[in-house]
């Protein structure tokens, strides 16, 4: 027998890793910058309108004020090795090979600020330790580069000593800000929180419409009257949701989730107009005040509804500032029932009533649908959902194969913990970084691209609001639909049994063109 | 002289070590944590906080996950550095304390073993364009002396050989402030002498490292916010709750 070695080509991948480290190219996005806070919108939420005479010295006294206030920022400042564990973690340096979006790279930016006015070795021997002195040139670099961090904590899992960017861009936004060097995305809407309590500006009257058309939009597909409460004193229950839930595709079909849900379960429930918003954007801005702010609405709203619980809908970072903060902004919530969870998460709250037998599922109606799931990154490595930890990869989960009889999960190293940023979060959210945008989405749109190939999987679930935006923006440029990307709570709403539903398999096709006007745009900066 | 000097060095070495360490300690554990951010999936207990700082302590668990290579070689490095610590015991303890004596020969080979782990970080640092990327001066020299330290004492046991007797005479005197006459070997002044320089930089370096992976929020903080309402005064309280 002949033995012919015949080498097969190296077949080039069908798909890169979406790990894929790129080769350096300093300077890349150098020029992606938000557009900035304008007056208005900056002395709105307590900050100078523009850039102070003596800038440089309140930034290095703001700097001084937050290391000793925040035992986090301190340590994180002081024990980085330089070791290069997260120098390939973060999204953004993959999608953009420039190495100031290597985690320890961007906190260096203020590190060695730091080093040179409150290190001994920075302030005697800086060219030593890499400590520079604050000038115009370094707080531009601050305004490019720590708007290209969505604060998501990836490289904090991978650190070993813990150090967490997100705390560090927190605390170098606050800096700009108080100095008068805000971003106006972020500024600009907590604004409007202040003053009409949701993200979009949206007032009660066109909250009530909008909840009353869903009403009926529920009605005619079903035949069951669902209803969708607005400020109704006494209910049991305050959901508080992402205002994209109100307006955006697909966030809204989450929302009829929620609402079928509660329907089902025969429980009491009410939003609020004064508390129309999960989403705290204080947090992105590392502004203290500003969550502070935005978490007592939501306190004061189950005081005036006397409601007995607060259940959170479908949002990533707000479901951090719920679950972690708000206890410690907000409480003690004594008034509330202490039988369950303050706060509770609404997947928790449909997957306690899918554990104990009271909804039923069609999950044929879910059929046309290969589904995978994204984890999101203040979910999954900034809170908890159930009783163990990990809770929050299990139950979204548990949810999505109780609705649907085709899932398949991601490569293992970019979900749960591990997952990749949708690319929009922390504030990042705005037309101006679409570019960023773009290129912060290209490790999770490969990870799909794998399941695609792989598994045939059509739509990708997600559980936040800026996800679910920011990829119904983005998935177009990597060859997905927009549509593909759909609430954890959408698959429930399709699958879900109504008591007295009218079962017309053949209205289901029609249902899914129906999106109300072009709220998509219109949620876009806002979500 | 040379005794004079050298004593006086590892006294004020000893000094700012400690003093230092001990400083940067208090400082971390005063600063407040005005909010819960452990990274999650975090233990809901404070039993499970100390199992999992001891894994990152024991076994570099985060660094694991990271990369393969800068664990092996940083773990390898740390373990050997306590062995060698341990071996080195037996210069300050009279009697030798027999744990410390069964430990010699592991010490023995860890020599080799903790210069190995410093040269690959090293050549990480060097070959790795991220990791060069984001290397200042003092990450090398860092190195330099940690690997000048390593070598100088292999050199010790293997190439010239030290008269460790009086060497233990000498730290002995240390202790007890009975100064005994420091040998005048080259090779142990290096040695000596790189070791009071990284004692002298530990607390205003990274080495700080050390005692700040237990301060570190993300990590020692138990996830149980709904549980038990975390309240330390805030930070920057809200304009209307003022």
């Amino acid at each position: 027998m002949v033995e012919l070695k015949i080498r097969a080509p190296v077949q080039p991948k069908e798909h890169p890793d979406p790990s894929e480290i790129p080769t350096l190219e300093p300077g890349a996005m150098a020029d992606s910058k938000p557009y900035s806070a304008s007056e208005e919108h900056q002395t709105a939420i307590g900050f100078p309108g523009e850039l102070v005479d003596d800038w440089k010295e309140r930034a290095i006294a703001k700097l001084g004020e937050l290391v000793s206030t925040s035992r986090g920022l301190r340590v994180y400042l002081d024990t980085c090795v330089k070791c290069g564990a997260c120098t390939d973690k973060c999204h953004y340096f993959l999608g953009t090979a420039d190495p100031n979006n290597m985690p320890v790279a961007r906190q260096d930016l203020l590190r060695k600020v730091y080093r040179r006015y409150f290190t001994f070795a920075g302030k005697y021997f800086p060219w030593l330790v890499g400590a520079e002195d604050l000038t115009e040139e370094v707080l531009d670099e601050w305004y490019s580069y720590f708007h290209q961090c969505s604060q998501c904590r990836r490289c904090s899992v991978y650190c070993p000593y813990g150090i967490d960017t997100a705390e560090v861009s927190m605390a170098a936004r606050e800096i700009m800000d108080s100095i008068g060097k805000g971003q106006k995305y972020c500024n600009e809407i907590i604004g409007k929180v202040h003053k009409y309590g949701n993200n979009l500006g949206l007032q009660e009257k066109a909250h009530r419409a909008t909840l009353e058309d869903l009403e009926e939009d529920i009605e005619d597909e079903t035949g069951v009257t669902v209803r969708l409460p607005l400020d109704e004193k006494g209910a049991d229950i305050l959901l508080v949701t992402p205002s994209a839930d109100f307006f955006a595709e697909p966030h809204i079909d989450g929302l009829i989730g929620y609402a079928k849900v509660f329907h089902q379960a025969g429980a009491s429930w009410t939003m609020s107009s004064y508390a129309s918003e999960a989403a705290n954007f204080g947090m992105f801005i590392g502004s203290h005040e500003n969550m502070h702010e935005l978490a007592l609405r939501i306190r004061k709203a189950a005081e005036d509804l006397q409601v007995k619980r607060i259940i959170f809908g479908e949002c990533g970072h707000a479901w951090r500032a719920a679950y972690n903060f708000l206890n410690t902004l907000a409480g003690p919530f004594d008034f509330l029932d202490q039988n369950y969870p303050i706060p509770q998460h609404i997947c928790e709250y449909t997957y306690d009533l899918i554990e104990k037998g009271e909804l039923t599922f069609d999950k044929s109606q879910n059929d046309h649908i290969r589904l995978t799931f994204h984890d999101s990154c203040n979910v999954s490595r900034a809170s908890r959902m159930g009783d163990e930890p990990g809770g929050q990869f299990d139950i979204p989960r548990a949810i999505l194969r109780a609705t649907c009889n085709h899932f398949y999960d991601m490569p293992a190293d970019t979900i749960r913990e591990a997952t990749f940023c949708c690319g929009g979060g922390g504030g990042l959210l705005t037309d101006e970084l679409m570019d960023l945008r773009k290129k912060g989405a290209q490790p999770r749109m490969r990870a799909l691209q794998d399941v695609a190939d792989e598994h045939g999987v059509t739509h990708m679930a997600a559980i936040c609001a800026i996800c679910k935006t920011q990829f119904a923006k983005v998935m177009p440029d990597y060859g997905f639909d927009m549509d593909s990307v759909v609430s954890v709570h959408q698959m429930v709403s399709n699958a879900i049994v109504l008591d007295g539903q009218i079962t017309d398999d053949d209205d289901d096709d029609e249902e899914k063109a129906e999106a109300p006007g072009n709220g998509m745009d219109a949620a876009e900066e806002q979500a | 002289m040379l005794t004079t000097v050298y004593a006086l060095l590892f006294y004020v070495a000893a000094v700012v070590l400690v003093g230092g360490v001990a400083y940067r300690v208090w400082q971390y554990a005063k600063t407040p944590v005005p909010l819960k951010i452990p990274t999650t999936p975090a233990p809901l207990t404070r039993g499970g906080v100390v199992m999992r700082l001891v894994r990152e302590v024991v076994l570099f668990e985060s660094l694991f996950k990271a990369n393969k290579w800068t664990w092996l070689f940083g773990w390898v490095f740390h373990a050997a550095l306590l062995l060698v610590l341990i071996r080195h015991l037996r210069y300050f303890t009279e009697p030798v304390w027999g744990w410390v004596a069964a430990m010699q020969p592991f010490g023995f080979y860890a020599g080799f073993a903790m210069v190995a782990g410093l040269l690959g970080l090293w050549a990480r640092r060097i070959f790795v364009p991220r990791v060069r990327y984001i290397s200042a001066p003092s990450d090398h020299l860092m190195l330099a002396l940690l690997v000048g330290i390593g070598v100088s004492g292999l050199a010790m046991s293997y190439v010239a050989r030290t008269d460790i007797v009086a060497v233990k005479a000498f730290c002995l005197g240390l202790i007890y402030f009975d100064w005994q006459p420091m040998p005048a070997d080259p090779v142990l002044l290096v040695h000596l002498g790189l070791v009071a320089l990284l004692m002298i930089i530990f607390p205003v370096s990274k080495l700080l490292h050390a005692p700040g992976l237990f301060f570190a929020p993300s990590r020692n903080q138990a996830d149980d916010p709904r549980e038990r309402r975390y309240a330390p005064p805030l930070r920057t309280p809200a304009r209307s709750a003022r």
